[in-house]
């Protein structure tokens, strides 16, 4: 066998499972976004153009899930990267307990969300039976409607996100801070800088590439937001506040079987995430430069 | 090194052996696969094949799959062309999906020579057999005949006290209510918040069949309809003034319910009213043996009664229940299949289905004053009989279920008015028929 022979014999194994397994699934979904197809009847796909996109970037009600699930992105992955990096701050030090403290501490990520999902739903049970209505009941009048009143019910879902997810942000930021080299803080001592000064011009620029990839992973993952509001607020009620893109394409793709529909909300879904994680890229090249 | 060699010696004798086995003699192992959804009736069949096996010698495996994965599953494992369930005991409204998607097999030929079809109850067989409706084209037998009803706290109705100071308020006598109007009166008069009682529970969930199930009772007996089953015209039908009334009752009557009822479908409902929380709860009959069961319900098992859902001002409807017993195309036991749904549907079978606590859709038994001495609520469920009707039973009807699902909980929810989710509802129907060629000339 020649060189190239034993190359390709190690390579075809993992290329052909990866053809398989993503690319063609990635190819033929792109061909089913094009038809008029559904996984559930016999009739063969039938080639509509572009029909399908359209009608899903001319329907009010996508565009309600995709405000929806911006509005769930942007709060949820602001009140983790407050929490987690406050988190990580505490833990930049030494006191007892701390490698206990921190395994306490990231033990939410490493459950599973429909468990998650699940026993917070117990949690937040809107009447006295929740938990926490049963610790809130001496000081209010009525329970709160975590999963039932539509203004509260998305609070509900970055509550239980952000209990999940926020040990994921500290834990990308515990790593930057423990890089950060100790002279340049000694340094900064001998110069009498404040504490504000030695964050915002050491710890902050040495950290910030890192925090800009815990941000592009959180961020590309609450995108997707589909097992938490499955469970907790029924299939993202009370009626659509918290339905998210793909807890609706789950509907359109195994629910309704509307097979080719929602291959082309997939591909739409898919280009805003590049585009979002683009962004993120470019700026931490940036950062990078900067830094 | 001896060590490996022998090790390996060991692996490779055990792998002959493995190889080398006997197969499993066929007529040993001839086995029947039925799927249904995981509730107290799968349980009574799984009791009941025992006899089948008996007779027959072939065993049954009663799968049971949690009903909030129970149509992904199933419906899944059809795009899959799997022959993992040889029976599928679904939905009334899968029959169009999954006679048009050829998942179910034709057995209009097979029952008018092998089943007394006049044994059966008429509208059971149309509900839960045939598609489209009225054609005489079957694709399975009625196995599960259900119908939503209500159970009520008869210790809290016959309470002297409560009962004079009901009547001095309302005018009338506290009874189990025969009127959506009286419904609501009662609720209103047991809701008790400070002492965690409340008047009612009911189906106003998002999840799967929820609300829909809940509420489109109360439209069809306010006057309200989903569409023209002729011209499949939604606009006008639907979103009518009668409809908006029945809407606006329903989201009135939440105010009467617990504060988390926004997410009740049958579970909760049955948790709320076991729990002492409610005076009456709705649900599908079928999942009253957990009432009248003192391990389930420790408050009030002895002290249920059970009454049918009311009459609105335009009509008298009832959301029927219940599933049909179809063949899946891809099984590999299709003769199987049938001999076991022959035998099901025999009258001793029904017989002995109905007294396990299954809701049999055969005509003797139904009537007969055994079946209805059985529990105490066969009685309600038998009168509930001549008031039911279903949801779309098209191949789109997953679509058409999640508008309605979506607009009626937001309604509820206030985040809609009724007239508002009405005219969504009525507008997405019609697209929905429109992209399946329902209006095409």
């Amino acid at each position: 066998m020649s060189d190239y022979q034993i190359k390709m014999a190690f390579i075809m194994p993992t290329m052909i499972l990866l053809i398989l397994m993503n690319i063609f699934p990635l190819l033929w979904s792109l061909y089913l976004s094009f038809h008029r197809y559904k996984a559930s009847m016999p009739a063969a796909p039938r080639f509509i153009g572009v029909r399908n996109y359209a009608r899903l970037l001319q329907d009010p009600e996508i565009w309600g899930y995709f405000q929806t699930t911006a509005y769930f992105v942007v709060l949820a992955v602001v009140v983790q990267f407050v929490i987690g990096f406050g988190l990580a701050l505490l833990l930049n030090r030494e006191f007892r307990y701390k490698g206990f403290i921190t395994t306490l501490l990231l033990l939410p990520m490493m459950l599973s969300p429909v468990v998650v999902g699940l026993f917070w739903r117990f949690i937040l049970s809107s009447d006295n039976s929740g938990l926490l209505n049963f610790f809130l009941s001496p000081i209010l009048k009525s329970p709160i409607g975590w999963t039932t009143h539509p203004k509260v019910a998305m609070l509900a879902v970055v509550i239980v996100d952000t209990w999940m997810w926020s040990p994921f942000m500290m834990l990308i930021a515990l790593a930057g801070l423990s890089a950060v080299p100790k002279y340049l803080y000694e340094a900064a001592d001998v110069d009498r800088a404040s504490a504000w000064f030695k964050f915002r011009w050491i710890t902050l620029p040495l950290v910030s590439p890192l925090l800009l990839i815990a941000l592009l992973f959180r961020t590309m993952d609450a995108f997707k937001m589909f097992d938490i509001v499955y469970v907790l607020t029924r299939e993202g009620g009370p009626g659509t506040a918290t339905e998210t893109v793909s807890m609706n394409l789950y509907k359109l793709a195994f629910r309704n079987y509307n097979t080719g529909k929602a291959c082309a909300m997939a591909y739409i879904l898919l280009i805003i995430i590049v585009a979002l994680s683009n962004i993120y890229v470019k700026y931490l090249n940036r950062v990078k430069g900067d830094a | 090194m001896k060590s490996v060699r022998i090790s390996f010696a060991l692996a490779l004798i055990l792998a002959l052996a493995f190889v080398s086995a006997p197969k499993a003699d066929n007529h040993q192992s001839q086995s029947l696969t039925i799927v249904w959804a995981e509730w107290d009736p799968a349980n009574y069949l799984q009791e009941l094949s025992k006899d089948f096996t008996a007779e027959t010698g072939i065993a049954v495996d009663v799968i049971q799959i949690p009903w909030p994965s129970f149509q992904d599953k199933v419906f899944t494992a059809f795009v899959g062309k799997s022959d993992l369930y040889d029976i599928v005991i679904g939905d009334s409204q899968w029959l169009g999906r999954n006679s048009q998607g050829k998942n179910y097999i034709n057995l209009t030929d097979w029952i008018n020579e092998n089943i007394d079809v006049d044994a059966i109850y008429g509208p059971a067989m149309t509900a839960f057999a045939e598609y489209p409706k009225g054609s005489g084209t079957y694709w399975a037998l009625p196995a599960e005949v259900d119908a939503a009803g209500y159970v009520y706290r008869k210790d809290l109705f016959e309470d002297p006290k409560e009962m004079a100071a009901f009547e001095k308020k309302y005018g009338y006598a506290l009874a189990p209510p025969k009127t959506y109007d009286q419904l609501r009166d009662i609720a209103e008069f047991f809701t008790r918040p400070d002492d965690d009682l409340y008047g009612i529970a009911t189906w106003y969930s998002k999840e799967y069949d929820g609300i829909t199930m809940g509420f489109q009772q109360v439209m069809w007996s306010f006057g309200g309809t989903y569409g023209d089953a002729e011209t499949y015209k939604v606009a006008g039908h639907l979103n009518t003034e009668d409809a908006a009334k029945a809407l606006e009752f329903y989201t009135d009557l939440l105010q009467f319910a617990p504060p988390d009822a926004p997410n009740y479908y049958w579970a909760e409902t049955l948790a709320a009213y076991n729990s002492g929380k409610v005076a009456m709860a709705m649900n599908y009959f079928a999942f009253f043996p957990g009432v009248i069961n003192p391990e389930v319900n420790k408050i009030s098992h002895d002290k249920s009664g059970f009454f049918i859902a009311p009459a609105g001002p335009k009509g008298h409807y009832i959301s029927i229940g219940g599933q049909g017993m179809s063949i899946s195309s891809y099984s590999k036991n299709k003769d199987l299949a049938k001999q076991y749904m022959k035998w099901f549907m025999q009258k001793p079978v029904q017989e002995k289905w109905a007294m396990l606590g299954g809701f049999t859709p055969h005509k003797e038994v139904l009537q007969s004053d055994t079946f209805k001495m059985a529990t105490p609520f066969n009685e309600a469920f038998a009168a509930s009989f001549p008031y039911l009707r279903d949801f779309w039973a098209v191949p789109e009807y997953a679509e058409l279920l999640e508008a309605c699902q979506t607009n009626w909980n937001e309604a509820i929810s206030k985040i809609k008015s009724p007239k508002e989710a009405l005219d969504a509802i009525a507008r997405k129907h019609e697209e929905i028929f429109e992209d399946a060629g329902y209006y095409d000339e």
